[in-house]
């Protein structure tokens, strides 16, 4: 077993374990933080896999800022864990019934003729010298581009109806307009007040 | 075999001889900072332990190593003592890719610039983790205003990266640093102006610093996250925030300041250069610490967003416009394999 091998066999071990315990514990937060193990595991093997601007963008942008997030909305939540368990025989069948067929449709769609092992022969190995991030670059803005735009599009829409759908000003907050506050002058705040002096 | 392991020698030693002096530099950035802001409020600063005052660090860190951890009640013990040591390890780890100088460099990987940004961007957990665990109300509010503080910052920063990786035409940061040589006025400090002013502040908001320090907030809510944490838990927390800082430090040198290269081209390059830059940019942590009062959060969140990210996304339009055109003499693509 070749050094290389051996710590795939390592980081597949602590990311099964990881994905299995993001839905075994109970805890919310412990739950987040499993999936963060799973995340980093996960960008160690494509690492492995020499897609290292893949690995590490997984990593700058899940565990970076989503997780980050996740774990903001989780940390509020209260919750008891008791109720949550009191569905789960009557839920059981539906999660089977979901489980098997995502389970035959993966199958399905490995043992298909265009998607078969036999189909992906193991790809060369690029030398030292060879830039993932830089291929990757080249091939989404020239051979890509219109596809990559359009993904752009999507989710600058998406951005749009995320606030338009949330956003709503109520009227009794507070709060500054500091293009206001510099263009004060004098004249806005002082008044000089001329006044005679008063009799003893 | 023989070699594997030679190997792993060989890096756990220069690993070390990163790690060794880095540690030694955050226990005396603890002493320039209490002397540079008691000279600056004109006080005298720590002076009884050793000559002048330099044996205080270790003083400092004998009395933390002896003192007792406390493990607050209720609290969750697991990740209450791995919060510390999630803060820490992106801090050191960050510095596998930093050129100190010509080829002195742990791992000169072509990614580096988005390896540091991954890695920066991973030092939030310890705070989050720190403040949920302690279950204590000022702890948690720190954790809160931290991470929507290191959130929005932190798209700043790496709207700032990108400039700097447009003009230097690679991600790797010796490729980055080489791509500045030629005296002072090649450094991409003066084409990149607002980007490296944009970079430094969000660096210094990024490791929690004051004026950006709410999530400590010493006279609002106590001592924020780590409010509970007692003796080494506690110095951990120190030793990576003062580790963050040389790093922010250390990167601002590489990225706009020409990292070791000299001021005047070719006289003198060297790691000196490039330790007196990043000794320069803490010295400017320091003075901001001194100077400014902290901000009010409303404040840094419209710093963050409606002032820092515009001025990046202008400033990388601009950019793009220049290296399209190869614009004066900065903006030509000097960097390999972009041709």
């Amino acid at each position: 077993m070749s050094f290389e091998l051996f710590i795939f066999y390592v980081f597949a071990a602590i990311l099964v374990f990881a994905a299995s315990r993001v839905i075994t514990v109970n805890n919310p937060v412990y739950a987040a933080m499993f999936l963060v193990l799973t995340f980093f595991t996960c960008a160690g093997i494509w690492m492995l896999l020499e897609a290292e601007f893949l690995a590490i963008t997984l990593v700058l942008v899940y565990v970076g800022a989503v997780m980050v997030l996740f774990l903001f909305v989780v940390m509020m939540l209260d919750v008891n864990v008791e109720p949550l368990r009191e569905g789960f025989v009557s839920y059981l069948p539906v999660g089977l019934l979901v489980g098997a067929i995502m389970l035959i449709e993966m199958v399905f769609l490995i043992t298909q003729r265009y998607f078969k092992n036999e189909q992906f022969p193991a790809p060369e190995r690029a030398g030292a010298d060879v830039s993932n991030t830089q291929e990757l670059g080249r091939l989404l803005y020239s051979e890509y581009l219109f596809q990559f735009e359009i993904a752009a599009i999507i989710l600058l829409v998406a951005i749009v109806a995320a606030i338009a759908l949330t956003m709503r000003r109520r009227p009794d907050t507070k709060y500054q307009t500091p293009s206001e506050q510099i263009s004060v002058t004098k004249s806005d705040r002082l008044r000089v007040v001329q006044m005679p002096p008063e009799k003893r | 075999m023989i070699d594997a392991i030679l190997l792993t020698i060989v890096t756990i030693l220069k690993i070390l001889l990163v790690l060794v002096p880095l540690i030694i530099s955050v226990a005396y950035l603890t002493l320039a900072e209490r002397k540079v802001i008691g000279s600056m409020q004109v006080r005298v600063g720590p002076n009884r332990v050793g000559w002048k005052g330099l044996g205080q660090p270790f003083a400092d860190m004998f009395k933390l190593m002896t003192k007792e951890i406390i493990i607050p009640t209720n609290s969750s013990k697991f990740l209450f003592l791995g919060a510390p040591i999630l803060s820490l390890a992106p801090a050191l780890a960050a510095w596998a890719v930093v050129p100190f100088a010509d080829g002195w460099v742990l791992a000169d990987v072509n990614a580096g610039l988005l390896y540091i940004l991954a890695m920066t961007s991973l030092g939030v957990y310890g705070v989050i983790i720190a403040g949920w665990a302690s279950n204590s109300k000022y702890a948690f509010l720190g954790a809160m205003r931290s991470a929507a503080q290191i959130v929005a910052y932190e798209i700043a920063m790496g709207f700032a990266l990108i400039g700097v990786l447009m003009v230097a035409g690679s991600l790797n940061l010796g490729d980055i640093v080489r791509a500045q040589s030629g005296g002072f006025f090649s450094w991409f400090l003066i084409p990149l102006f607002p980007l490296a002013v944009v970079y430094f502040i969000s660096g210094v908001a990024e490791t929690n610093r004051a004026p950006f320090d709410v999530a400590e907030g010493e006279s609002e809510i106590v001592a924020g996250f780590h409010v509970d944490y007692s003796g080494m838990a506690f110095a951990v927390f120190f030793l990576a925030e003062y580790a963050n800082m040389i790093m922010i430090a250390a990167l601002t040198a590489i990225m706009f300041l020409g990292g070791w290269m000299s001021p005047i081209d070719g006289f003198g390059d060297g790691i000196h250069w490039f330790l007196i830059k990043t000794a320069f940019c803490l010295f400017l942590f320091l003075w901001f610490r001194a100077t400014f009062p902290r901000y009010r959060y409303d404040q840094i969140m419209r710093l963050g967003w409606k002032v820092f990210i515009p001025v990046t996304i202008v400033w990388i339009a601009v950019v793009g416009f220049a290296v399209y055109f190869e614009l004066g003499p900065w903006f030509q693509i000097r960097a390999n394999g972009m041709s």
